[in-house]
């Protein structure tokens, strides 16, 4: 097997006073592969924006900081790089979008001068070329009328319109990795879809890696290989989506999968979880999941839970259905 | 967008008219007979007369408004009572001063206060922010006057390095001659301008586009005058045309104390003297700049904010 492109080791974010730190990432590990697609999914609070802002040491310091692990990019650690090395990285090898088109993009600059600014800072075009090129993404991206647009100003564009332009300035450089940090929540539904399948058609043409950052669960569904679900700061449950949706581990991905409205549904109320998620850093001990857990045992206050192996690429953090699932093996195993 | 400065020179017009006519009026109900303010109270009739005669005091009310708006427009303000020199002369000799103090002041304000605040803003709560911080204080502090006196005492009565009093002749001697006031109304404004441009860059750092102008490699110099300093121009430009007319009002004790030919000057020894005509042209002037400096600043917002030229 080849060394994945990204690779999070251990990572852990915190916020506060260093004597007194809340912990909002706590032990996540994750990988992606070149090429490849990942979904994190999580609810407000569960650390996935950090996870991802940490990749491009974007963390607001202070009041936060990465406090350990490691991120291999290609084989070398991020976090271990000069401070100054990091923005020759940012753009050029693995480029970001946000989730807010409208506060996104610079008020009082052009989106062809935004979009060049990506160019001019990590290739040695000269600025006709860098015009040519920023023509070419706005086609890319399906901003009608490029050549009529590159000299507008960001209040001119629709939010899906921006959310193309930040596309296009994130893919300026052909980065291998392309982190999209809810790209869709603050658009309308039919503008979402064109969205999302802007960034497929991107992976597809460009080769870039996809790390998707979402709340939604069906959005990841529709347009990732694998899915890392987080809870409160740490990886719950991770696995290919097949078998993430097919056969949930962890009760809270259950719990998730249960709430999504489907259209055959004859309940009148949608399913909520029970309870809400604790606040950061406040769960140091046990699972973090088990006060709305519904099959909580005793060891799940005292012990947290390693993430253990549910086929060949799904893993679960789960005392109990772990326990089950090895009973189930066994008793397969022995006829 | 020459729409919008045709429209916003227009705007203008019913401002100045409104200025012009609370001049008017306010120089009527002032208490007293401005002949017997000007002769003295042991001036004779026939003289008080001639006097009424002269100004234009003896027509109805709504002939001298008339009159007095067909003067400023003819650019004919009546004459000094003192010195019987047309006001229109006196002010066209001591504006420039005033001018090119303002200008001297606000460059050096301005030149020195927004790199202060960039330096605050990006050192937050370290030493180099504290100072700055502490020499905003001291700015708000220190009247002018008293910074002016201060300086005259050290630089041109002690050390000798810059002329006491006046405003110069050449253009050499001028420049020489405004160091000093300039530097002490510019006190003021740099740090007003440091604090302002402090404040607005911290609330611009924690903007989204910001992030995304690091999240495609820019590095911090580029983030802090390319993407986050255009942001906080907004806001410094409202400060600036706030400061520019504090200036202006800080012109008049400042020319004061160094003895500058400027309006300031003009004007007060025009209210020592009851001079009524140097009065009101000197009041017209700085009302008159008052609705040149907000014209300025509306036209820079052009070209500072994109969201405005396109409307």
């Amino acid at each position: 097997m080849t060394a994945p492109l990204l690779r999070i080791e251990n990572l852990s974010v915190e916020f506060g006073p260093r004597a007194n730190p809340i912990r909002v990432v706590d032990d996540v590990s994750f990988e992606i592969e070149a090429g490849g697609s990942v979904g994190v999914v999580g609810e407000s609070g569960s650390g996935k924006s950090m996870t991802s802002l940490s990749i491009l040491r974007l963390v607001p310091e202070p009041p936060g900081r990465i406090s350990g692990g490691r991120i291999l990019f290609d084989g070398a650690d991020l976090l271990a790089l000069p401070r100054n090395q990091m923005p020759d990285i940012r753009g050029r090898d693995v480029a970001m979008i946000f989730q807010e088109p409208m506060s996104s993009l610079n008020p009082v600059m052009t989106i062809g001068d935004q979009i060049g600014e990506a160019i001019l800072l990590h290739q040695d075009l000269n600025s006709a070329q860098r015009r040519k090129r920023v023509l070419e993404l706005l086609r890319l991206v399906g901003i009608p009328d490029p050549a009529g647009r590159i000299d507008a100003y960001p209040h001119q564009f629709s939010g899906g319109m921006r959310q193309r332009v930040m596309i296009a300035m994130a893919v300026a450089c052909n980065p291998r990795l392309l982190i999209a940090d809810e790209p869709t929540t603050a658009l309308d539904v039919t503008i979402q879809a064109q969205v999302l399948a802007l960034l497929k058609d991107v992976r597809q043409r460009l080769g870039t890696a996809i790390l998707l950052i979402s709340h939604d669960l069906g959005i990841i569904a529709d347009s990732c290989e694998r899915v890392v679900v987080m809870y409160a700061g740490r990886v719950v449950e991770e696995g290919d989506v097949r078998s993430i949706f097919r056969n949930p581990a962890h009760p809270y991905t259950r719990a998730l999968l249960k709430s999504i409205p489907r259209l055959d549904d004859e309940r009148d109320r949608l399913y909520q979880i029970p309870g809400s998620v604790p606040l950061a850093g406040s769960v140091t001990q046990g699972c973090a999941f088990r006060a709305r857990c519904p099959l909580r045992v005793e060891t799940c206050a005292v012990d947290r839970p390693p993430l253990f192996a549910f086929g060949p690429s799904h893993k679960a953090a789960c005392w109990v259905t772990a326990e089950a699932a090895q009973a189930r093996s066994a008793a397969e195993a022995s006829p | 967008m020459a729409r919008y400065i045709f429209w916003r020179l227009a705007d203008s017009i019913p401002t100045v008219l409104l200025v012009l006519t609370l001049v008017f009026i306010a120089m009527r109900i002032l208490p007293g007979d401005p002949a017997i303010a000007a002769l003295g109270d042991n001036a004779l009739p026939d003289q008080i007369a001639v006097f009424r005669e002269k100004m234009g005091l003896n027509v109805p009310l709504w002939r001298q408004y008339l009159n007095f708006l067909h003067g400023v427009v003819t650019l004919d303000l009546g004459r000094s009572l003192i010195s019987n020199t047309p006001v229109v002369n006196l002010l066209a000799h001591h504006l420039p001063y005033t001018i090119e103090l303002t200008i001297a002041a606000t460059l050096i304000g301005v030149t020195a206060g927004i790199p202060m605040g960039v330096l605050a803003a990006t050192h937050r709560n370290r030493p180099a922010d504290s100072a700055v911080r502490l020499y905003s204080l001291v700015g708000y502090a220190i009247p002018d006057f008293y910074l002016g006196a201060l300086l005259l005492i050290v630089f041109s009565l002690n050390l000798g390095w810059f002329p006491i009093n006046g405003g110069g002749d050449d253009f050499p001697s001028r420049m020489y001659h405004i160091v000093l006031p300039a530097l002490t109304l510019a006190f003021l404004k740099s740090a007003f301008m440091g604090k302002l441009a402090r404040t607005s860059l911290l609330e611009v750092f924690g903007k989204d586009y910001v992030r995304t102008a690091r999240a495609k490699g820019a590095r911090e110099g580029r983030v802090i005058y390319r993407h986050a300093l255009r942001n906080a121009m907004l806001p410094l430009t409202t400060g600036l045309g706030m400061s520019l007319l504090a200036t202006l009002s800080g012109s008049v004790a400042v020319e004061l104390v160094f003895n500058r030919p400027g309006i300031g000057t003009l004007l007060i020894s025009g209210i020592s003297e009851r001079d009524y005509a140097v009065i009101q042209g000197g009041v017209i002037v700085f009302a008159l700049f008052v609705v040149v400096v907000n014209l300025m600043i509306d036209l820079l917002y052009i070209v500072v904010d994109p969201r405005i030229r396109v409307q």
